[in-house]
């Protein structure tokens, strides 16, 4: 059997079609976009290019509103930054607790230069309260960074809506879409997202390479100051070949979103009915109406994640999981935290997620050997009596803490 | 994924002694599971001899828990009780050939395992002496709650003070940051404020920074002050270390002891060779004695 890989929310195999686009960016137009000589003379189209095709899959109106970046990481520093250092005087950012650490560390330093961080809670199904966000908007709040769907859970924020409300109360918003993009359709020029970062190789295109789109007009400052790459707003020479590669990739996006929300969806769906129905004890987590069509992420109580997958791997099978022992923290994945998810189902989270190179027959295969490996961690498992778990169990085993 | 040796992965794959041992007479239930860990060890030991003639265990936890609980009831098996005592999540992590240091804990928790299951025979009741907190010094794996203890206790003031008195931040130094947040926190608590700049309150070095160019004969003179200067803390940990020989601006050591093996031995030899060029004021590269014979080859070719 060859090797599942179903770990696509934590990056993709770049397409085959966007290395080739690649490669004659090392081999031949490998030339500075600035120098003006033939070994760069195709480049500048070749970016032009692949800034019109980022702009047909988000929906912008102009490819102006497009800067490469180095990763989603980047994006996201670089709209909070721009943010807070276009509008000194505001210092409060509201955000969500749920959000990638890439927005919650850079808050949490903020908060120590004396910024006020509003992280709105999610309730146990990962869901935002609307009518609380709204009382956070004021003419404080320098920025909303909300994510457009949860890397872990595939929960969708109504980010659409968010904007409008922040757009009215003349708050600038941002979205971590890097999750997003390329899994549902988006028009960027009929919303009120100022921001959004995108990141490369969740959409089969190289590691290394990302997007900030910045909606024209919005108040910026860069965070790379240096020469006039990206009109001045990103500098540094242009990482050519990822910038055409993404480019590439977001076409072929664009070309199979409607068979990522149709047969990838009914893979997805066809493993986690198989899964829930097959094992007893193990629940979905997040926002089953309100969802990415790739992920799914699901609870096996009383057995630990990472165990999960060291025998998924000896299987041959690729996913991960919301334990804390597979980052080494002692605590579980905060996205569980903040959907008030138990300790004992916490540290069984295990997300599977899909892309378009997957296949139904590989569905079979996970459903084959899925119920097998939960039943060997349960045999193991001090909470875990015969068929079932051991009556009251948080009552029957009460470990000194250590 | 962790590097796990393949000690680890035999006893993930093929757990010895899972599962409670019927009529057992002593067991053990340590752990935490907001950590994600947690273990009951259930024995049967002989009244008349102490022996330990059963174990079983059974783990909530990921693959090295699950290892460590596996490794350790096959270590105890048919030892007595004073014998089992003595055992030491060091030993345990020996038998598995090693763990990862963000995996140490799972070791400790099946030391813990064993000494509540005995003062459960023994009719005693096991307090947890320790607390554990978030991992931040990767190399030496100590935790925070360790280092605000020791910032507490110690009245520590600096990131040097924390290294001396735990060893935290001694190696790569990436979590010089965080120990720095510690130290904040701490001294806010105390009503102090944190002063990057504040001298240590742990002694300063020993020897004297040098100024200028050396000779051989110096240079070589002054390694084995710095050397002598470090042994203490060394020997507090049952290793020791011994100056080879010195060419050019390479020094060759030889880690004896508990050091000679330890996993942390490139970490203890990239310390010493920090601490060198901290008082010698010049490039000095501190290299395993076993490296030798490779130059001296080389030379000789």
């Amino acid at each position: 059997m060859t090797d599942i890989y179903l770990d696509n929310n934590a990056t993709t195999k770049v397409d085959r079609a966007v290395v080739d686009v690649m490669i004659p960016y090392f081999l031949e137009q490998y030339g500075n976009p600035s120098s003006i000589h033939k070994f760069a003379d195709g480049v500048a189209k070749g970016i032009k290019n692949a800034r019109q095709q980022v702009q047909n899959l988000i929906g912008c109106e102009h490819d102006s509103e497009i800067i490469f970046t180095s990763c989603g990481t980047e994006s996201n520093s670089t709209a909070i930054l721009s943010a807070i250092k276009a509008q000194p005087n505001k210092k409060e950012i509201i955000t969500t607790t749920v959000e990638h650490p890439a927005i919650l560390s850079l808050c949490e330093a903020l908060e120590k230069e004396g910024y006020t961080i509003h992280r709105m809670p999610v309730d146990r199904a990962g869901r935002l309260n609307l009518e609380a966000y709204k009382k956070l908007l004021s003419d404080q709040v320098a920025i909303v960074s909300v994510m457009w769907a949860n890397n872990e859970t595939g929960t969708i924020f109504p980010v659409v809506e968010m904007a409008e409300l922040a757009n009215a109360a003349g708050v600038m918003f941002h979205t971590d879409a890097v999750q997003a993009v390329g899994k549902i359709p988006m028009m960027l020029q009929d919303t009120k997202i100022d921001m959004l970062s995108l990141s490369g190789h969740k959409l089969h295109s190289p590691k290394g390479i990302g997007v900030l789109y910045l909606r024209r007009g919005t108040r910026y400052r860069p965070l790379l100051r240096g020469g006039h790459q990206e009109r001045g707003r990103r500098a540094g020479t242009e990482n050519t070949a990822s910038i055409v590669g993404l480019g590439k990739a977001c076409e072929l996006a664009l070309e199979h979103i409607e068979f990522e929300n149709t047969k990838v969806k009914a893979m997805r769906d066809r493993l986690e009915r198989g899964i829930t129905e097959e094992i007893p004890h193990c629940f979905v987590t997040g926002d089953m109406d309100n969802r990415l069509p790739n992920t799914t992420d699901i609870a096996f109580e009383y057995i630990e994640g990472e165990a999960i997958l060291m025998l998924l791997n000896k299987a041959g099978i690729a996913a991960s999981s919301g334990s804390a022992c597979t980052s080494g923290s002692l605590e579980p994945s905060h996205v569980m935290r903040a959907m008030d998810i138990p300790y004992t189902a916490a540290h069984g989270t295990i997300r599977f997620s899909f892309s378009r190179y997957n296949s139904m027959h590989e569905v079979d295969e996970v459903l084959k050997v899925m119920p097998g490996v939960v039943a060997t961690l349960r045999k193991l498992s001090p909470y875990w009596d015969g068929d079932g778990p051991v009556v009251n169990p948080e009552q029957a085993f009460k470990p000194t803490y250590a | 994924m962790w590097d796990y040796s393949d000690k680890v992965k035999e006893h993930f794959f093929n757990p010895k002694n899972a599962g409670a041992v019927v009529d057992a007479n002593a067991t053990g239930e340590v752990g935490s599971i907001s950590c994600g860990d947690a273990l009951r060890l259930t024995l049967k030991v002989e009244d008349e001899t102490e022996v330990i003639l059963e174990a079983g265990f059974q783990t909530f936890g990921c693959g090295s828990a699950i290892a460590s609980s596996s490794v350790l009831t096959e270590i105890i098996k048919g030892m007595t009780l004073d014998e089992a005592l003595k055992v030491t999540n060091q030993d345990i992590a020996d038998h598995l050939e090693g763990l990862p240091p963000e995996k140490m804990h799972c070791s400790v928790m099946g030391r813990e395992a064993l000494q509540a299951a005995i003062a459960n025979y023994r009719g005693e009741e096991w307090k947890d002496d320790h607390e554990e907190g978030a991992l931040v010094c990767k190399c030496f794996a100590i935790d925070a709650v360790m280092i605000e203890e020791m910032v507490w206790a110690n009245k520590l003031r600096t990131v040097e003070d924390v290294t001396n008195f735990t060893k935290a931040g001694g190696g790569c130094a990436s979590c010089h940051e965080d120990i720095e947040a510690i130290l904040e926190k701490v001294l806010a608590e105390k009503g102090e404020k944190f002063d990057p700049e504040a001298a240590p309150v742990t002694k300063k070095p020993v020897v004297a920074e040098v100024k200028g160019p050396l000779t051989n004969l110096q240079r070589i003179k002054k390694i084995e002050e710095v050397l002598e200067s470090l042994r203490p803390t060394l020997m507090a940990d049952g290793g020791d270390v011994e100056l080879v020989e010195v060419i050019g601006n390479t020094a060759y050591v030889n880690m004896t002891g508990a050091c000679s093996g330890c996993q942390m031995a490139a970490m203890t030899i990239a310390g010493i060779q920090q601490r060198l060029m901290e008082v010698m004021g010049e490039f000095i590269k501190v290299v395993p004695a076993s490296e030798m014979k490779k130059l001296v080859n080389i030379e000789v070719a």
